[in-house]
Formats: structure tokens, sequence, C-alpha cells
């Protein structure tokens, strides 16, 4: 006989983020989920932002890596909160991870929370965590042609911080081609171009982001 | 893609539902993969061999069907298919889209005894 069911495979993650979402906005703290490439710059973008905000807000950062506790021992050192999620194989986090991460943070302390993801343009799209933006690093190294290569990932973004400019002079990449590819998968997407090296740019993602906080 | 946590996730689920029909055994499982998901079904099929192993899904057939990306274009609202490199509206040409189909990921039905 057949026995229909009709359950989504990732339902269960989709509860448990719609529950850490709660939680957050239970405790004011707007959530930000970041996500690139290995290597683009998340973790670099998290220690400019605590750098220039930590005297305006109060920021606690959950790190995720497969395995190795070296972006929170950084992070650690700015003094903000911060806990490590080792994933242990697991090529993204999920609401789950995130939930017990929720756990050990002070969150009455918190009013703006990082969550950099694991270094990946593909898996992190299909697992929402509770958070409020999706931001994604895309770097001059790796090309013009990324959002064609990872159209689910760019669509879902709330904005693009473009790293590494401080490279375009000594790496192939046509900056309009990039704006024309993401603009081909989701025309409302704003680009920040930035270099987290030479502090170019970051004001305007300092100023994204709080506007972003102020309106929510 | 990570195809064997999914295929466990999913395990999971035939095996919940089956012991609430009472099922002796799962002869088969009607999955919908959205091609957006970028799941493999070789790979399913792998993982799920090992894993059903010594379950009542063991040896279950897995029937999958698959949903090809569709959006609809917020500016005009026309529904179009989605196509690689091309996600503009074949109306209107722009990209605000909301993705309609093609996400999809789940257990439709399974067949038991």
């Amino acid at each position: 006989m057949e026995v229909k069911i009709l359950k989504n495979i990732l339902g269960a993650n989709d509860q448990i983020a719609e529950r850490n979402r709660m939680l957050l906005e239970q405790n004011n703290i707007f959530t930000v989920n970041i996500m690139s490439s290995p290597g683009a710059g998340k973790t670099s973008l998290i220690l400019q932002t605590i750098k220039r905000l930590k005297d305006k807000t109060r920021i606690g950062v959950i790190e995720g890596d497969v395995s190795s506790s070296i972006d929170a021992e950084v992070v650690g050192r700015e003094g903000v909160p911060v806990i490590q999620i080792n994933t242990g194989g697991s090529c993204h986090l999920d609401a789950n991870m995130v939930s017990n991460a929720l756990n050990n943070l002070p969150l009455t302390n918190i009013d703006l929370l990082f969550i950099e993801n694991v270094g990946n343009l593909i898996c992190p799209a299909s697992f929402a965590l509770g958070e409020h933006r999706r931001v994604i690093i895309s770097s001059i190294p790796e090309g013009d042609d990324k959002p064609f290569k990872y159209p689910v990932m760019f669509h879902d973004a709330d904005i693009v911080l473009l790293n590494k400019i401080d490279l375009l002079p000594y790496v192939k990449f046509d900056s309009d081609a990039f704006s024309r590819a993401l603009r081909s998968i989701n025309e409302k997407l704003e680009i920040i171009p930035a270099s987290c090296t030479s502090g170019e740019g970051i004001g305007e993602w300092l100023s994204w982001l709080l506007a972003q906080m102020g309106g929510s | 893609m990570h195809e064997l946590a999914i295929t466990q996730s999913m395990l999971d689920i035939v095996l919940e539902q089956a012991e609430r029909a009472g099922a002796k055994k799962v002869g088969k499982i009607n999955l919908v993969v959205g091609e957006l998901t970028g799941f493999v079904e070789e790979c399913v099929k792998f993982y799920f061999g090992l894993l059903a192993e010594n379950t009542i899904a063991e040896g279950a057939n897995l029937n999958f069907t698959s949903v090809s990306p569709q959006a609809r274009c917020r500016s005009c609202d026309k529904v179009f298919e989605l196509k690689e490199y091309d996600w503009t509206c074949p109306k209107c040409g722009g990209s605000d889209i909301e993705i309609t189909a093609g996400r999809e990921l789940f257990v439709d039905s399974i067949d038991v005894e």
C-alpha cells in the first residue's frame, strides 16, 4: 500500500532555524550569516568590523570550521564572546549546530552576532541557521564568473562584498563582468567593493550593516 | 554535495512513517528532488544501500522525480524556466525573481507491506 508522506527532508533544520531566530529576537540580537569560498575574507571582515564597531555595539561571533580553532582564537583576542563550532567533516553549518552554540553565548550581552559559515559556496545555501541577513564575500582572485557558477548561493544573498580589491592591478578580473553576472542572478543585489587589508570600502560595509540593524 | 547526511535524514523520515503505518517492509520510496539542490541520484542510492542495511527499508527501490528550476518575475509576474547562465525574465529582462520551483527535497510517499 502507498503511504503518502510529503515531508521536507530539510524540514527538521528549518524548524530549528526558526527556533534559533525566535531566541535571537527575544534577545534583540541582529544576526548575520557570512558565507564565501575558503580564504575569501570572512574572518578578516569580522575582525575589521569588530575593531571599528565594538565601542558602539556589543558583538558576538560563532565560528564554523571543519576543524581547528584558529579563527575563534584570532577573534577572541579582540575581546568579544566567540564560540568555535567544529563540524568534523560536514561542509556547512546547520541550525542544530548553531542552536548548541547559542546555548553557550552570553545572549543578553550581545547586540550583533556574526556566524562565520564553513568556507563553501554550495551547501550553506540550503541550510537556514536563523539569521536575519546573508552576506556573501567574493574575492578578486576567485575570478569574475562566480555568480554564474553558484547562482543559488548568490541569489539568496542580501549583499555581496567583493574583497581584496587591492589585488586588482595584479589579477585578471573584469569588474563590469562580475557586476553583470550578479545582476543577471539578482538585480537587487548591491556589491560593496572592499579590501580588508587596505580598509577601502569597509566604511560602506559598516554603513550598510548599521542601517540593516537599525531597520530591523 | 553531502548526500550521506541527506540520505540519513531521508531514511529517518521513511522509517518513522513506516513504523507509524505499522509496515513490515518498505518496497519503494518516492522522492522529489529539485534540480537546483544539486543532489546526485547515484550518490543517494549508494549511501542508501549502506545506511538501510538491517532496516525494513533495506533493498527498497528509490524512485526520483526531478523538478526543473522555475521562477516568477517580481517586476512583471511572468513565470518562466530558469536557464543556466541566464536568470533574467524573458518578458521584461529584469532579474528581481522569486524561485518558485527547483529547490524541492522531499519524501513524497512510500510503498509498504
